[in-house]
Formats: structure tokens, C-alpha cells, sequence
């Protein structure tokens, strides 16, 4: 109750009202986590609805990835609560899976072996495992490279592998740790029109952690900015562009840029206490068309093909 | 045109030929020793001695590798036992192998024991140490925990050191064996070497010489290289597949 009223009580709550209701999935309430004397949390409250694709957008440093090792488990936080479902968050579980920026895959376990070796740890037997990681295989248009080991594959292909994966092991939450940063700026968009595709399908919650942003404002439901020194919350962005998008969108470049402007204002400021900036306002997505997708189709398996 | 020199040296040198034989001479007794059989025993008597032995030592040294890399506590306490002791050249267990176990097998295998184990050990606590954080991030997300671990993740993740280990620790139980064999007479390579000291046969000492080299090459090219190969190639340590 009291976290609720809170959440009210913050002025970035002000920009758009929360199109989901009911119970949230995550719930981080006055998180705060410090290295040394490194504060990289402050006071962090932020609630994510079921199904919702959140975005945590904000410069090196910042705490973004702090916050979402804290909800993978891998890190505990100093002070605060966090739960999913309702549940504390204590050590790391399949159920909050993480991505990282490199693939993670292992190197003497063939594309497919990586699934089932991972899937093994599900009661399943070995049957269903073979076939739900060829299924997740399929849907990352990796068919016909089962067999392949990962160092036989591109970046992006890797990515795909371990995506596959994550999919596969079906957990409630996906956390995402830049997990596109490393690619070359095609195949990231490849990736991201992927990706689109295939959460729609599954309404998993996601967080997705970024310091970009177009690739934030193409993927987030929310995209909620952070600033660092101390780490905290400057804004919570709502994104209501039809599904896939192209990053090129007018109104998704307008967003962007008032973000660009939220982050320096940030940065300048030597007060973490100046007034956040109020981001967000519906006009821009009312007068703005919500644009056609340019971007290659999702479902282009020769787009994404194989680059040995 | 090494043997050629040598040859020429062993005709024409100042050294008495009984001393220092011509490749002919030594490649004439090692024909002997091989038709009459007495070198293909004793080679196949020090190889099941050095399989023993080695095979001993491989499933003590690549447990103890990972206990002592894993546990903070066994790294603490027998880490620096393990390097200390790998100063130690293993016929120097002779002497204590002699009174412990008498003029038998088990004191040669105890030797050959003693000189391969602390580098597979030490080899396989360094590719574990080594084994990349992500692996154990990505295990833990995936929850992937106990025995699945060590043999999915820990174990694979460090096997091309741990090849690497065993095929040093090979090398080192090798040399251990005919050190060994040389120093009291159980049969095998290291006594046809005796024997020939003893008989002044200095054409069967070197032709022995030349076995164990051969034997030694063989198994490290034929079987080390070609694991080591494999299992670089498979998890894409090479740069080109």
C-alpha cells in the first residue's frame, strides 16, 4: 500500500499514466546499492507490469545494470525490496533468466546441445527437450544449423542461439544486459525486428537494459531513463507505437531527442536533486502517424542468414 | 648427414669403437634386439608399468586439480604442498618408494605416481582457475548446479588445459619410468639398458636409447597431438576451423 502510494508520490510517474494495471510483476521498491563509496542505486522504486517490455535506458555508470543484476539475483542489494510475483528476490533462478552482452553460449556443445543442455534442468525428458529446442531454433530462423558449433557462427547468429535459449527455458521474467551491443548496427536492427516479432508472441516480461536510445524507444513499452552519479530514476517514458517499428518514426525521433535533452540536463547538474524533466506528453504520439514499417521483414529468414 | 658426421666420427675419431659405435653398428642391434624379441617385450613391460601408472595418476590428479581450484579452503592448505613438492625430481620418491613398498612394481609405480600427479593437478587447477566468470554466470541463470556442473560446465570449460596437463604429466611419468627401471632391475626398457652397461654392449644401450625416444615421440605425437587438436578444433580455440 505504502510502496503504491509512494510510486504516486514521484514526480517522473507524472509523464504518462501506467496503461497496465493491477498487480506488478516486479516490484522494486527504495532500492539502494553503493561500491565502496560509489553510490550506484539511490533510492530506486520502479514497478513492472506482466507482459510489459521495459526498457532501462541510461549512460555507463548509471546503475541500469546494477538494477537488473539485482533482479537477476547476482547482485544483492544494500538496502530495498524487490520482488517478482510477489516473492524476494534471493540468489539467481531460471525463473529471472539473464542475457548478457556476449552470446554465453559453450563452445564444445553444439547450437542445439546448448538448448537441451540448459533445458535438462527442466522436468523434461529427453525427447521434449530435443523438440522444444528445435522449436525455439526455428523461431530464431537458426534451422539447419543445429549442429553447428558456436564458434562456426556470426555474432549475431550466437545472439540468436542464445535468445533461442533464453526462450526456451520459458521464465517468467527475461532480463536483458545490452545483450545487442556488441553487433554491427544491421544486425542489431535485424535482431530488434526479431525480437519484436517473437515477444509479441510470447507476452513475456522483459527488462532490457540499454544506452541506446532508438534501441530503447524500437523495443520498450517503457523506457525508463536513468542518470548516474548517484544512480536513479530521471524519467519513465511511455511508448505506444504499433509493433514493429521503425526507429526512423517521427514521433520515436522526437522522443528521442527530448530524452537526449532529459540525460544532458542530467548530466550538468551537479544537484542530482534538479528537477527531472517532464518527457512524455501525449501530442507528440497524437499528432505523429505512427509510421510504416520500413525495416527488413520480421520474418526474412535470407535477411538473417547465414554469415560463416 | 648427421649420421653420415656420426658415422664418420665413429670410424675416424680418437674414441675406441667399442665406445662409441656407428649408427650402423646401433641400427644392426636394435634389429637384433626387435627379431628376438627381447626389446617388443621389455617396451610392452615398461608400456603396462607406464599405463598403470599414469592412469593412476590421471584420476588422482584431475579430481584433486578441481578440488583444489574449487575449495578455498584445499587451495589454501595444499597448493603451496603441490608446487613445493613439483621441485622435487620424481626419482628422488625412489628412495622412500624402496622402503615403503620393497623391490616391487608398486615402488616404481609409486615413482612414476609421484612424478606425473602434481602436473596434471597443477595443469587442471589452472584451466579451472582460468575458466572464463561467464561460464558461471550463465550456469547459475540457467541453474545449472552440482554434479551437472562440474561435468557439463567446469570440466569441458577446462579440458584443453587439462590435455594440456596429461600430456606433460605423460611425458613426466615416462621419464620417471626408465629412471626407475634403471635404478634397480624389474625387466623392461630402463634394464635392456642395464644390460647392455653390464655387458659392454654400447650398440644395444644406444639402439634402447633410441627406442625410448621413438616411443616417447610416437605417443606424443600420435595421441597427444591428436587429442589436443581435437579438442581445440571443436571448441574453436584454433583460427581456422
Amino acid at each position: 500500500m505504502l510502496r503504491r502510494l509512494f510510486a504516486r508520490l514521484r514526480p517522473k510517474r507524472l509523464a504518462a499514466a501506467p496503461r497496465y494495471r493491477g498487480e506488478a510483476k516486479i516490484a522494486i521498491s527504495h532500492v539502494r546499492h553503493s561500491y565502496d563509496k560509489v553510490v550506484a542505486l539511490k533510492n530506486v522504486s520502479l514497478d513492472v507490469h506482466p507482459g510489459e517490455f521495459v526498457c532501462l535506458l541510461g549512460p555507463s555508470g548509471c546503475g541500469k545494470s546494477t538494477l537488473l543484476y539485482a533482479l537477476a539475483g547476482h547482485v544483492t542489494p544494500k538496502s530495498g525490496k524487490i520482488t517478482i510475483d510477489g516473492k524476494p528476490v534471493v540468489g539467481p533462478d531460471p525463473q529471472r533468466l539473464l542475457m548478457f552482452q556476449e552470446a554465453g553460449l559453450f563452445p564444445w556443445l553444439t547450437v542445439k546441445q546448448n538448448l537441451t543442455f540448459a533445458l535438462r534442468t527442466k522436468p523434461l525428458t529427453r525427447a521434449q527437450c530435443e523438440t522444444r529446442a528445435l522449436e525455439f531454433l526455428r523461431q530464431v530462423n537458426l534451422a539447419g544449423f543445429e549442429d553447428a558449433l558456436p564458434h562456426q557462427l556470426s555474432g549475431g547468429m550466437r545472439m540468436r542461439v542464445s535468445l533461442a535459449r533464453a526462450l526456451a527455458m520459458d521464465p517468467a521474467v527475461l532480463l536483458m544486459d545490452e545483450p545487442f551491443g556488441p553487433l554491427d548496427a544491421e544486425t542489431r536492427d535485424k535482431m530488434h525486428q526479431l525480437l519484436q516479432r517473437i515477444w509479441v508472441g510470447t507476452g513475456k516480461t522483459v527488462v532490457f537494459v540499454t544506452h541506446d536510445i532508438r534501441e530503447a524507444l524500437v523495443l520498450g513499452d517503457r523506457v525508463v531513463v536513468m542518470a548516474g552519479r548517484p544512480g536513479r530514476i530521471l524519467n519513465d517514458v511511455e511508448i505506444t507505437q504499433p509493433r514493429p517499428r521503425d526507429p526512423d518514426d517521427e514521433a520515436l525521433v522526437q522522443r528521442s531527442r527530448e530524452i537526449r535533452r532529459a540525460l544532458r540536463k542530467a548530466e550538468a547538474a551537479t544537484q542530482p536533486q534538479g528537477a527531472p524533466e517532464r518527457t512524455g506528453e501525449d501530442e507528440h504520439e497524437a499528432t505523429a502517424s505512427p509510421g510504416p514499417a520500413v525495416g527488413p521483414p520480421p520474418g526474412g529468414a535470407g535477411a538473417l542468414g547465414a554469415r560463416l | 648427414m648427421a649420421l653420415a658426421l656420426w658415422e664418420l666420427v665413429s670410424r675416424l675419431g680418437p674414441w675406441p669403437r667399442v665406445l662409441l659405435p656407428g649408427p650402423i653398428a646401433v641400427a644392426k642391434s636394435f634389429g637384433h634386439l626387435a627379431a628376438d624379441g627381447k626389446l617388443g617385450a621389455a617396451a610392452l613391460r615398461s608400456l603396462a608399468r607406464l599405463g598403470i601408472g599414469y592412469g593412476v595418476s590421471a584420476c588422482i590428479g584431475i579430481p584433486l586439480g578441481v578440488i583444489v581450484a574449487r575449495v578455498p579452503a584445499v587451495h589454501d592448505a595444499l597448493r603451496p604442498v603441490i608446487t613445493g613438492l613439483q621441485a622435487l625430481p620424481s626419482i628422488c620418491w625412489l628412495p622412500l618408494a624402496l622402503l615403503w613398498f620393497g623391490l616391487s612394481d608398486a615402488a616404481i609405480l609409486f615413482v612414476v605416481v609421484m612424478g606425473s600427479v602434481l602436473a596434471i593437478a597443477i595443469a587442471t587447477e589452472d584451466a579451472v582457475q582460468s575458466l572464463p566468470p561467464q561460464y558461471a554466470l550463465v550456469a547459475g541463470t540457467l541453474g545449472i548446479k552440482g554434479a551437472r556442473l562440474y561435468w557439463g560446465v567446469v570440466l569441458p570449460g577446462a579440458l584443453p588445459g587439462i590435455v594440456t596437463g596429461l600430456k606433460l604429466g605423460w611425458s613426466f611419468a615416462w621419464r620417471a619410468l626408465m629412471a626407475g627401471e634403471l635404478l634397480f632391475v624389474a625387466g623392461g626398457l630402463g634394464q635392456l639398458l642395464t644390460n647392455g652397461r653390464e655387458l659392454l654392449d654400447v650398440p644395444q644401450v644406444m639402439a634402447v636409447m633410441l627406442a625410448i625416444v621413438l616411443i616417447g615421440v610416437a605417443i606424443d605425437r600420435l595421441v597427444f597431438r591428436t587429442i589436443e587438436l581435437k579438442v581445440r578444433q571443436r571448441w574453436g580455440l584454433l583460427r581456422s576451423a
